[in-house]
C-alpha cells in the first residue's frame, strides 16, 4: 500500500479488523472484512451493515451574510448552487434531502449528489451536499467559485461519514441516536451521539432502509465500534457496496455515468426538475427538452445476464450480432444468484424483454433487458 | 503435488496432471461465483490463459502450469463454482491435461517451496 494515500477516522479501525485495503480516489479503504463480500453483501440485505464512506465529499455551503429571513436565506444559498444542477432546490423543505446531478454546459453529467436543507432555524441559508469522492476536488472548486462572495464552501471531508444500511439498520441506529427511526426516507436531521453533533440523512446506496451519519472526526472511531457492537450490525467493504447498489439500479458516477452523458439518457429524468425544464434554466436545456420530446439516443437498461458476468466495458449485441452498446457495471448479484449489468442501448432495444447479448471473452451470452431496479428497494415510507 | 508462482497446483498420475489452483489463491480471489474452464481437446502451453475464475468483484485468468492436452475438464463447477472455496487442492480441479514433457512437472515448486513462495508474499 503506496505510504501517500489518505486515509479516515476509521482506517486503524478496519486494519484491526483485518480489512483487505484497496486504493480507492486516493485513499486507502477495505474492499472487504474477514466474511468477504458475498456474506457481507447478504448480511445487508437480512441484517444491518455499517460502511466507511468518509472518503466521499460532504460539505456545507453557507450564505456569508444571512438577512435572518429564513425563507429568504433559503432562496438565496439556493440560487448559489442552483445553476449548477438538476434539481429543485428552491422547493425542498426543511428536512428534507434530494439527489441532484452536476450538469455541465452541455447537459452531461459531471457528479450526483445529495443535497439536504436544514430543518431548524437558524440554519437556514445552508445546504449541506455530499459529492462523489473521485470528483469531489472538482465539484468543490466548481462550487466555490459559483458561490464566490456570498457563500463559503466548509469542506466535511475530514470527518467521519459512517453508512448503516439493511432492515435492521433503524433498530441499531436508534439504539444510538434516539429518534433517528422517527426519520422519514430522505429526511435529514441534526442528532447528538455522546454529545457530538452529527448530521443524520435517511439514505443510502443499497436499496434498503438506512442512515448516512456525518459524524465529528474525533466521535468516528467510538460511533463506528459502538454500532459494531450491536449483534445486528457487521462492517461492510466498498466490494459488497458496489454489488448491492448495482442490484439496486443506482448509478456509480465515473461508470454509468459521465460527462457525455446526460439525465434523461441516464434514466434520471425524476432528478430533473420540471420547475427548472419549464422555466429552462438548467445547463444543457435545449438538449434536454430535445430528448424527453423525441427519445435520447440511448438509455441505461438492465440486464439479466446469462453465464459469465458481463463486466464494465463488454460489448453488447442485438439479435443481428451488430454491437448496439457497452456494460458500464456489471457481475455477480449475490441475492439473485446469477450475472446482472446495466448497458446503455438504443431506445428501440430497451424495453423490458428484449433479447440482447454480451459479449464475454469473444462469446455471445444471452442478456435480457429486465427492469431496474434487480432488487427491489425496501426503503422505509412513512406517512 | 506441485506449485507455479501463480497459485496454481499440478498434481501428476502417470502422463495426466491434474491442474488446479492453490487455497491460497482461493482465499485471496474470495468468493468463487463462475469458473470458465478449457474445452477438452484443446492444446495448452505453458504460461498460457487456459481458464477463468470470477469472484463477485473480478474475473482472474488462471494459467496452465504445464504444456499439454486437455482430457477432461471439470464440468461440475459450472453449477458449484463455490467447491473452488471448499475444496480448492481436491474437488475444486479445473482439468487434466495429457502431458508429454515430465521437466516442465520436475521444474516446478514442491509444496515447501510454495510454502516458503508465500512466505515472501
Amino acid at each position: 500500500m503506496s505510504a501517500d494515500l489518505k486515509t479516515t477516522p476509521l482506517t486503524d479501525a478496519h486494519v484491526a479488523l483485518g480489512a483487505r485495503m484497496v486504493e480507492f480516489a486516493g485513499y486507502s479503504m477495505p474492499v472487504q472484512y474477514a466474511d468477504g463480500v458475498l456474506k457481507e453483501h447478504l448480511w445487508t440485505r437480512a441484517h444491518a451493515g455499517a460502511f466507511d464512506v468518509s472518503h466521499m465529499g460532504p460539505a456545507y455551503l453557507n450564505l456569508i451574510a444571512p438577512s435572518g429571513d429564513p425563507e429568504a436565506d433559503h432562496a438565496a444559498v439556493c440560487a448559489l448552487l442552483e445553476p449548477l444542477v438538476s434539481a429543485d432546490l428552491a422547493g425542498l423543505g426543511r428536512g428534507n434531502l434530494r439527489y441532484a446531478l452536476l450538469l455541465n454546459a452541455d447537459g452531461g453529467i459531471a457528479d450526483d449528489l445529495m443535497v439536504g436543507r436544514p430543518v431548524r432555524d437558524p440554519g437556514q441559508g445552508t445546504l449541506q451536499i455530499v459529492v462523489n469522492a473521485g470528483t469531489k476536488e472538482d465539484d468543490f472548486a466548481r462550487i466555490a467559485a459559483a458561490a464566490a462572495g456570498k457563500a463559503t464552501l466548509e469542506r466535511a471531508d475530514d470527518r467521519g461519514l459512517i453508512a448503516v444500511q439493511g432492515p435492521q439498520a433503524a433498530e441499531a441506529v436508534e439504539a444510538l441516536m434516539p429518534g433517528a427511526a422517527a426519520m422519514g426516507f430522505m429526511q435529514y436531521r441534526r442528532m447528538d451521539f455522546e454529545g457530538a453533533s452529527c448530521s443524520v440523512s435517511r439514505s443510502g446506496y443499497t436499496g434498503e432502509d438506512g442512515f448516512e451519519i456525518l459524524v465529528p472526526r474525533r466521535m468516528a472511531p467510538t460511533f463506528w465500534d459502538r454500532l459494531l457492537a450491536d449483534e445486528r450490525v457487521r462492517p461492510i467493504g466498498l466490494g459488497a457496496r458496489d454489488s448491492l447498489r448495482l442490484e439496486a439500479g443506482l448509478p456509480l458516477y465515473g461508470h454509468d455515468l459521465d460527462e457525455t452523458v446526460s439525465p434523461i439518457e441516464a434514466n434520471l429524468a425524476f432528478a430533473v426538475s420540471k420547475r427548472r425544464r419549464k422555466a429552462g434554466d438548467l445547463a444543457g436545456a435545449a438538449r434536454i427538452a430535445r430528448e424527453l420530446a423525441e427519445g435520447p439516443p440511448r438509455l441505461r437498461v438492465g440486464l439479466k445476464v446469462s453465464g459469465a458476468p458481463a463486466r464494465e466495458g463488454a460489448e453488447i449485441a442485438g439479435q443481428d450480432g451488430a454491437i448496439v452498446g457497452r456494460v458500464t457495471s456489471g457481475g455477480f448479484s449475490p441475492s439473485l444468484g446469477h450475472p446482472i449489468a446495466m448497458a446503455y442501448v438504443p431506445p428501440a432495444l430497451s424495453a423490458p424483454g428484449t433479447r440482447l447479448s454480451a459479449i464475454v471473452r469473444g462469446k455471445a451470452q444471452d442478456a435480457e433487458v429486465v427492469p431496474l431496479p434487480f432488487v427491489p428497494h425496501n426503503y422505509v415510507r412513512k406517512a | 503435488m506441485r506449485f507455479t508462482k501463480d497459485h496454481e497446483w499440478v498434481e501428476l498420475a502417470g502422463d495426466v496432471a491434474t491442474v488446479g489452483i492453490t487455497a491460497y489463491a482461493a482465499e485471496q480471489l474470495g468468493d468463487v461465483v463462475f469458473v470458465e474452464v478449457p474445452e477438452v481437446g484443446k492444446a495448452v502451453k505453458a504460461g498460457d490463459a487456459f481458464a477463468v475464475v470470477e469472484s463477485v468483484k473480478a474475473a482472474s485468468d488462471v494459467y496452465a502450469p504445464i504444456s499439454g492436452e486437455v482430457v477432461a475438464a471439470n464440468g461440475e463447477l459450472a453449477d458449484a463454482p463455490d467447491t473452488v472455496n471448499a475444496q480448492p487442492e481436491g474437488a475444486g480441479w479445473f482439468a487434466k491435461l495429457k502431458i508429454t514433457d515430465l521437466a516442465q512437472f520436475e521444474a516446478l515448486m514442491d509444496r515447501d517451496a510454495y510454502e516458503a513462495f508465500l512466505g515472501t508474499l
